[in-house]
């Protein structure tokens, strides 16, 4: 018995038994092995309708096999990093997150000899502020924010961010449900950058949002889809990317770009986590995303900009000349990039706004308060239990 | 007064049903804009769509396969537990009860974060290999454990204890007297306790949402899909659970009638 138990332990050392990693600098990529992918989720073409399946194309390509995972915000991507547990080698951080993982270490400089389809990305979108110096990352996509408009009911001209603050559509405005990108329009708003580091400003753009907040119908993401195609809503926040299928298929929808104040210029990039397993692996499939034809299939799939002319060229007519996919020169001249913020600032936002949200950062009194009366009802009536049961008990 | 008990049940089954009627509803949809609010038209094509797209059958394929090991795994562990628990005296067995009620009661979040808090530690301690398939099937066993105990211990307390013992005076042997007496005895808790770990299993986020690694289920796959839009395929795969839980219910209840019409006929003869 005991030795058999002694075989089961054993077993299970077995599963858990670390991959011998031969160091991946200098080998070359190894086919047979698996590597972790964690992407936004809907990022990547994945096939049907005759499109590129691009995990299985790169598998065949190179022998790799491609475990595909997916997250829903940056902030969920970062607690996985941060928490360990989970071995990724390739991530997609957005341009702030992207900054914050160098700051804390925790992705590692890519070796662009491996990844000779850099060279298709575009100058522009090289060394953005995020990554200075541009060792540690490689753009995916980018884009940028705008306002998504019902032209039935809104009929005046779509070129500040200050109509989500009109209160004509008092119950039909939609707002971000994350505080960068609501804090940034009220920031813009007032003039300030979105990498601001003064307190004073934050909290004047938490005014702002409080100031908006009786007019907003929800603090809403993916659901302004469905609210503002069925009319639900009429004014909506939301990334260009996004939202083209929405402007294709609903005449009544139209898209703007506050070119009065400027707006954000995104970049989703690709990375590779500090004490990757298999770093030479995730280095080919960063490349194998470059290259023009998976880059255009990604695009098309996706619906976002690619930082390649190249791509650019290969994706059908309406795509490549989109206003909204490819804005204007003046557009990007006037955007700006988020970047990350010092830990006490970011802390600041974190509260205004849970303020924003609740109205109030929950005050710590009144939590004890309740948490004491549920107490005492709670003790009160097993006090209670126990005497009638001793009075009945005589 | 008739009228308004009919009322009321239909008010509650309206509400209890409304939402799973939206979504199969628009699982039908012919849009290709992926709406949910706007009809246009029947169609199968997100049935179709849904069984192109590998990475939600395996995300599928994952939960099914956590939730049928944890579901038997919790139900073997849990009911030895329980027969153990049943045979300690009054002190020890209550104090036992309350410690494998306390998960229960505990918030996921906290299950989930403090599992894997121990299971980074373990796996870094074990040369850093990445959460997965193994520590999913771990945490679901440890939550689904308790309520496998919960249900199949009323069945014990119920039973005659002096039947263990009939039928070793008998001459049975001890494991044949539990398999062939006391086990038909509290089978009924047992399969609803496999019944409910398995749902539990399929149903279960937050401890998943902490504990999968580099691992995907159905449930966080789904939530990953919330920056674009969630696909009407998840709509499709619903309708089809649904209609799959639906017969088995149908089948579980025809069988249990059948079976108490054959009691109640033999115990006439």
């Amino acid at each position: 018995m005991k030795k058999r138990i002694a075989a089961f332990f054993a077993a299970i050392l077995l599963v858990f038994a670390p991959v011998s990693a031969a160091s991946a600098a200098e080998t070359p990529a190894r086919p047979g092995v698996t590597i972790n992918v964690y992407n936004w989720g809907e990022y990547l073409s994945a096939g049907g309708d005759g499109s590129m399946n691009v995990n299985a194309e790169f598998t065949r390509r190179t022998g790799i096999r491609v475990n595909y995972t997916t997250f829903e915000d940056n902030e969920s991507l970062y607690s996985k990093l941060a928490g360990g547990g989970a071995n990724y080698d390739v991530i997609f951080p957005s341009d702030y997150m992207v900054a914050r993982l160098i700051r804390e270490k925790l992705i590692q400089k890519l070796d662009y000899k491996n990844i000779p389809n850099y060279r298709y990305i575009d100058k522009a979108y090289r060394g953005g502020v995020y990554d200075p110096k541009g060792g540690y990352s490689v753009p995916y996509t980018w884009g940028v924010v705008g306002i998504f408009y019902n032209k039935k009911y809104v009929k005046e001209k779509v070129d500040s961010w200050k109509i989500l603050w009109n209160p004509k559509y008092t119950g039909k405005i939609l707002m971000f449900d994350n505080p960068r990108d609501a804090f940034g329009i009220a920031q813009k708003i007032l003039g300030y950058s979105y990498n601001s580091a003064r307190s004073d400003e934050w909290n004047a753009a938490a005014k702002l949002l409080e100031q908006q907040k009786p007019l907003v119908q929800a603090y809403v993401m993916d659901q302004i889809f469905d609210k503002m195609s069925s009319g639900e809503a009429w004014l909506a926040p939301y990334y260009a990317g996004d939202a083209v299928t929405l402007v294709r298929d609903n005449p009544d929808i139209g898209f703007a770009v506050p070119t009065k104040e400027g707006t954000n210029f995104f970049v989703d990039a690709m990375c590779i986590p500090a004490g990757a397993k298999h770093k030479r692996e995730a280095e080919a499939y960063i490349n194998f995303l470059c290259e023009p034809d998976v880059a255009a299939a990604n695009m098309e799939a996706v619906g976002y900009s690619t930082p390649e002319s190249a791509a650019r060229k290969l994706l059908p007519q309406e795509m490549r000349e989109d206003p909204i996919i490819y804005p204007p020169e003046a557009v990007l001249r006037k955007a700006e990039t988020y970047t990350d913020l010092p830990d006490d600032v970011s802390l600041q936002v974190d509260a205004l706004w849970a303020q924003v949200k609740m109205g109030g950062a929950g005050q710590t009194v009144t939590l004890i308060a309740v948490l004491a009366g549920f107490l005492a009802v709670y003790i009160g009536v097993v006090v209670f239990k126990k005497i009638k049961r001793k009075r009945e008990l005589r | 007064m008739k009228t308004v008990s009919k009322v009321y049940a239909f008010l509650v089954f309206l509400f209890l049903y409304a939402p799973i009627a939206v979504l199969i509803v628009f699982s039908f949809n012919g849009s290709a804009t992926m709406s949910r609010s706007v009809w246009s038209g029947f169609s199968l094509q997100w049935y179709a769509r849904l069984l192109q797209d590998r990475m939600l059958l395996e995300a599928l394929r994952n939960t099914l396969v956590i939730a049928v090991i944890a579901a038997a795994v919790s139900t073997v562990l849990g009911t030895a537990a329980a027969v153990g628990i049943n045979g300690m005296n009054r002190w020890a067995r209550r104090a036992v009860m309350n410690v494998t009620n306390f998960p229960m009661v505990n918030p996921d979040i906290v299950t989930g974060v403090s599992l894997m808090l121990l299971f980074v530690a373990v796996s870094k301690a074990m040369g850093g290999r990445s959460l997965g398939m193994v520590s999913l099937v771990l945490a679901h066993i440890t939550f689904c454990l308790p309520y496998v105990i919960l249900s199949v211990m009323p069945k014990l307390r119920q039973m005659d204890p002096n039947l263990y013992e009939a039928a070793q005076d008998l001459g049975c042997p001890p494991a044949a007297s539990f398999f062939r007496v006391v086990l038909p005895e509290i089978l009924p808790g047992v399969v609803t306790g496999l019944i409910m770990a398995f749902t539990l299993s399929i149903d279960d986020f937050v401890v998943s949402y902490f504990t999968s690694g580099t691992t995907q289920t159905l449930p966080i796959f789904i939530y990953s899909m919330t920056r674009k839009r969630v696909s009407p395929e998840i709509n499709a795969l619903s309708t089809l659970l649904f209609a799959a839980i639906i017969l088995l219910l149908i089948v579980i209840n025809l069988r249990t009638a059948k079976d108490g019409q054959e009691k109640t006929a033999g115990k006439e003869r």
